[in-house]
Order: structure tokens, then sequence, then C-alpha cells
């Protein structure tokens, strides 16, 4: 069945399940990392990795490839899976998350990992470096586009501002960020700790065109990508209304799992609710 | 006094960009509100399309800059030294040097020589800064000539580089055919001798060639090294000064920690090597506003106290 654009919304959730399942087993075996800010952000980069931009995994430097920046590095683990199950690697190194010798560390660096295009970690820097690639993009007449997922606490560093001055000044219509709208960082709620809101006004307010979607609803997703590809003029902000922690419920909007990784039962609760999950998803395909 | 023909570096920049930017179609420049000053204009002037103005906003524009590298460009990125290097510290870290991105940061206006502006615009740490960035070439040209092939071994060469020059015009050293052979990582041995060896870098290798006549004068034989890679570090020249002289002096338009003096110091310590030394420099200050000649003098950085140091350290 396909339900929304020749895509059918159930394999992209299964695809999903998949990647939250890879992001629990590596954070567990690494023992450090990131969960919370990376369930979150599954859904996005499903739909942008499995149904809608132009990549090959063979070729990851094609100079003709859409980019994906991810400038909250620290969702790193969401990234690894999904370029994994997109053939950029072996699935198999996941396994290897931020172990000496290996290829993939605690935050994406671009030398390290084939599909990674930026070194993030240090926050607020994405953006800026989506500006340079959709610069060097208009320059050579290529007709790519740059998508960058940005936090929604990140947006408390200045630099994402300089760069979203600076991309609506160059109308920069080949950019498309996104802000992972999950309500929290570390300590606590985003209006708590450093006021966001109006969020999208902020962005309007700097020349973008800003669209809002459920970031866990698939078709939401992809009908704003397509819309924010064909807006021209202006570079265009999709704030992903989403839930930290989603798909594994006692992670799901609990700060605690931010930068805390599951211990052995809470790994074992996650995999059996996350099981259950694909199980039903495999039975309506 | 000097009777050299006085350039200034800057337009000898402006000038290798152009040069350059007909060469090499994916070179491209960008500048953060200062291109009349960095004399990036002039490549704007010429080639508009690739040239972008950034705004007062560094940290975007390194980062912007890293991006254009991961697209095949070679981004010229250009502002004050001190914003070029201390306020984007972080940005160049991750974007450009753990990136290992094809980024050549060139800025002006580095040292004390910037003159009434003050401190808050006189970098005297951005060697140091940069010194430390793994994946860093550091490079600071002593004269127009010499910054002109600089800029055109920036261009043609890989990896991520910093170079700074000063504000102010200065003394011609070389002819074109005395720089068509150097190399990035090699010092040049400008001045031949056997007592005393100068080390100098970029602003202050005119002084130090001053103080070589000078010394002459006095029967003091100095050799004079223009060191215009601080980074990497040409290790085995400053250990053959060190054994073939009987001493060695440090001359840069910056901090004594952390730039050339520094890594003078840290040579000669790791080869066991016990000699007579002195970094000249900023010694661990910020300055203050003046007229550039008046505070080399206040602070001790011309002729005159290369004279004294070697004089100094020889007896």
């Amino acid at each position: 069945m396909k339900d929304y654009d020749g895509k059918n919304i159930n394999e992209l959730e299964l695809t999903a399940v998949k990647v939250r399942k890879h992001i629990i087993e590596m954070l567990y075996r690494a023992k450090s990392g990131h969960p919370g800010g990376s369930l979150s952000a599954v859904d996005a980069l499903v739909a942008l990795y499995f149904a809608h931009m132009k990549f090959n995994p063979k070729k990851p430097c094609d100079p003709n490839r859409d980019r994906f920046i991810l400038s909250k590095g620290h969702a790193a683990p969401a990234l690894y899976a999904v370029l994994a199950e997109s053939g950029y690697f072996d699935i198999k190194e996941l396994k290897n998350l931020r172990e000496a010798n290996c290829m993939l560390q605690g935050h994406p660096v671009c030398t390290y990992v084939p599909g990674v295009e930026a070194s993030t970690g240090s926050l607020g820097h994405g953006l800026s470096f989506a500006n340079g690639v959709a610069l060097a993009g208009k320059l050579d007449k290529k007709d790519y586009q740059v998508y960058c997922m940005m936090g929604d606490g990140e947006t408390g560093e200045g630099q994402i501002w300089e760069a979203a001055a600076v991309a609506s000044h160059y109308k920069l219509d080949n950019i498309t960020g996104m802000v992972d709208r999950n309500f929290l960082q570390i300590d606590g709620n985003t209006e708590d700790v450093l006021s966001l809101e109006p969020v999208n006004e902020r962005w309007k307010s700097f020349g973008w065109h800003v669209l809002e979607v459920n970031g866990h609803n698939y078709k939401e997703i992809l009908r704003a990508l397509k819309k924010a590809d064909a807006y021209k003029k202006k570079p265009t902000l999709i704030v992903l209304n989403t839930t930290k922690g989603k798909g594994v419920s006692f992670m799901e909007n609990n700060v605690d799992f931010h930068g805390v990784p599951p211990n052995e039962m809470e790994r074992n609760l996650a995999i059996k609710e996350l099981t259950i999950a694909e199980k039903r998803l495999e039975a309506l395909i | 006094m000097s009777e050299k023909k006085m350039v200034n570096p800057r337009n000898a920049y402006g000038e290798a960009l152009i040069e350059l930017g007909k060469k090499h179609k994916n070179l491209v420049v960008l500048d953060a509100d200062l291109s009349k000053s960095t004399k990036t204009i002039m490549f704007a002037k010429k080639y508009p399309e690739r040239f972008f103005e950034m705004g007062i906003a560094e940290a975007n524009m390194i980062s912007t800059a890293a991006g254009m590298a991961s697209c095949g460009k070679i981004p010229f990125v250009s502002t004050f030294a001190v914003f070029a290097t201390g306020r984007v510290y972080d940005q160049i870290r991750m974007d450009i040097a753990y990136s290992d991105a094809n980024v050549k940061i060139f800025a002006t206006h580095g040292g004390i020589s910037v003159g009434k502006d003050g401190a808050s615009h006189q970098m005297i740490e951005d060697l140091a800064l940069m010194r430390v960035m793994p994946n860093m070439t550091v490079i600071a040209p002593s004269d127009a000539t010499q910054t002109g092939r600089i800029v055109q071994l920036m261009a043609e060469e890989e990896g991520p580089m910093y170079a700074r020059v000063g504000r102010a015009d200065a003394p011609l050293i070389y002819e074109k055919s005395d720089v068509k052979d150097i190399k990035l990582g090699k010092g040049m041995t400008i001045r031949d001798g056997l007592d005393i060896t100068i080390i100098a870098t970029g602003t202050m290798v005119e002084p130090a060639l001053e103080a070589q006549k000078a010394l002459k004068k006095e029967k003091i034989s100095a050799r004079v090294i223009d060191m215009h890679t601080i980074k990497p570090l040409d290790e085995k020249l400053v250990i053959k000064c060190a054994k073939e002289t009987n001493g060695i002096i440090t001359a840069e338009e910056h901090s004594v920690i952390g730039g050339l003096g520094g890594a003078v110091a840290e040579v000669l310590a790791e080869n066991n090597i016990s000699t007579k030394f002195y970094r000249m420099g900023i010694r661990d200050i910020f300055c203050e506003s003046g007229a550039p000649a008046e505070l080399m003098e206040k602070y001790h950085l011309n002729e005159k106290y290369i004279v004294k140091n070697a004089q100094r350290i020889l007896k």
C-alpha cells in the first residue's frame, strides 16, 4: 500500500523502529551518549534518508547529492543508525560506538564516517556550514538541497542567528532548516532554561519561510519537506514538534534521559517495547 | 634607517587573490565587513560572484567557509587577526582543523603595530592559538613580495592554514626571484653569520636585517633567519643554527608565549641543546594605543633592542 506520494508509511515507521532499537543497543553498549534527543530526531531522519533525499551511499562524495547536516551532533547515534541502514557502512559497525580504534566517535566527524557531512558536537555550527554548502551549490548551479537539523535548545547559540540572517540575506532557498522542538534541554524545559518562544515568529522575522509539523508524523514531515524544496527566494525552517525519548515509554519527556544511557533493565524494557511495535508494523505491511 | 621601498602586504594579498582567482576558478573569498582594510575588495571587484560579504558575523563566516570547502571550493577568509582567531576559535577548531577542511584564513592587522586602535585590536596571541590547533599550518609573511608568493602556496597546497600580516606599510625585503622557491615549513637563511642567530618572523624580519648591519659594525656576525612558517617549524634549521652559532634570539610581533619563541624553545629543550637564548616579543601583557613606531620602541621590538639583546646574551 502506497499511502503518501508513492511511499508506504508503515515501512518508514518500521525502519524508524529498527533505528530506535539500534540507538538503544548502541548507547547501552557504549555506556554513554544521548538517548532523548536521538530518539526525538529519528522520524525526520528516516523521512529524509528513506523517502526524500537524493544520494548514493556507494558514492558519498557525489557532488550532486543532497546534504544532511546534523547540527545537534549529540544525536549522532540516530544519524549513524540511519546511515548504516541506508548502506553507507556495515550495520555491525554500530556496536562499536564510542570505542577506541573505531570509526563512530561520540559526535559525528566528517573525516571518519562516510555520509557524515560536517563535524559537529559543539553546538550552533551546523546552519553556518549549511550556508557554505548552499552558497557553493548556487555558485555551481547545482540543484541539490541542504538539510540541517538543529536542537531547540541549540538555538540559544548566537551563531545560529548569524547563520539565519545570512541564509535569508543570500536567499538560500536550497536550505531546509529543521528544529527538533522537543522542549527539553539538559537543565530542564527550554522555556525555563532560556525561553525560545515564539519560535516561528523569530525565524519569520529573520526572513525565513516557516512550516510547523508533528515531527513523528510521516505524511506531515514529507509534505513539509516537499514544500520546503519548492519554496523559492527564502530558506525554509520546519519546526518539528517532537517528544524527547520518543518510542520508549519511560524515556518520553523524561529529561533524565538527555545524556544518560539505559542500564541493563532499561535496555531490556526498551527493546521489548520496540519489538512489540516492530511486530505490529510487520504484520501491517 | 632603511631606504627600502615601502609596500603594504595587504595590497600584495589583494593582488595575489586576483591573480589566483583567474587561475583557480574554485577560489572564493569571504570577508566580515572589512574588505576595504583586508584588501579582499580587490578580488570582490574583479570576481563579484565569487566574493561573499558575510557581515559582522565572523563565527558564521568561518563555518560557512568550511561548508564551501566541503564542496571543493578553496575559501580564503579574511578579517583582522583578533577576530579571525580568538573570536572564532571553536569554529576553526571544529569545522576547519578537526575536519581538515581546505580553508585559508588570511588575517591582517596582526601585532601591536596596528597602533592607535589599542589592545582590543592588537592581536598578540593568534600565532599561539593557531599553533596549538592540530592540522593547522601557521604563517607570518615578512614583506609584500613574500606575501604574494605565500598566498599562492596557500591556494595551491591542501589543508587548513592561517597567515597573518600587519596593518602598516612594510619595507620591501625581497625580489620575486628571492621567493620563487620558498616552501612552507622551510625557513630562509637570509644573512649568514657565526656569532648569533636571529630567528625572526613577519614584521620583525626587516628590523632583524637592520640589526644584523648594526651588529656587524660592533664586530658581531649575526645570522638572520626569516621563519615565515611557525608551524610546521623548520626544526632542522633551528638545531643547525643553535649548533653553528653561539646563541639564538627569536623576534616576533606577538606574545613570547606560544608563538615563534615558544616553538623554538621547545625544539631546543627537546633536543638537549643548551645555548644562550632570548625570546623577543610582548612579555605577557596587553599593550596600548599609540603610533606604531612609538609602541615598537616602548615594547622593545625594533632593531635597537635586537642589537642590545644580542650584545647582552653574548656577553
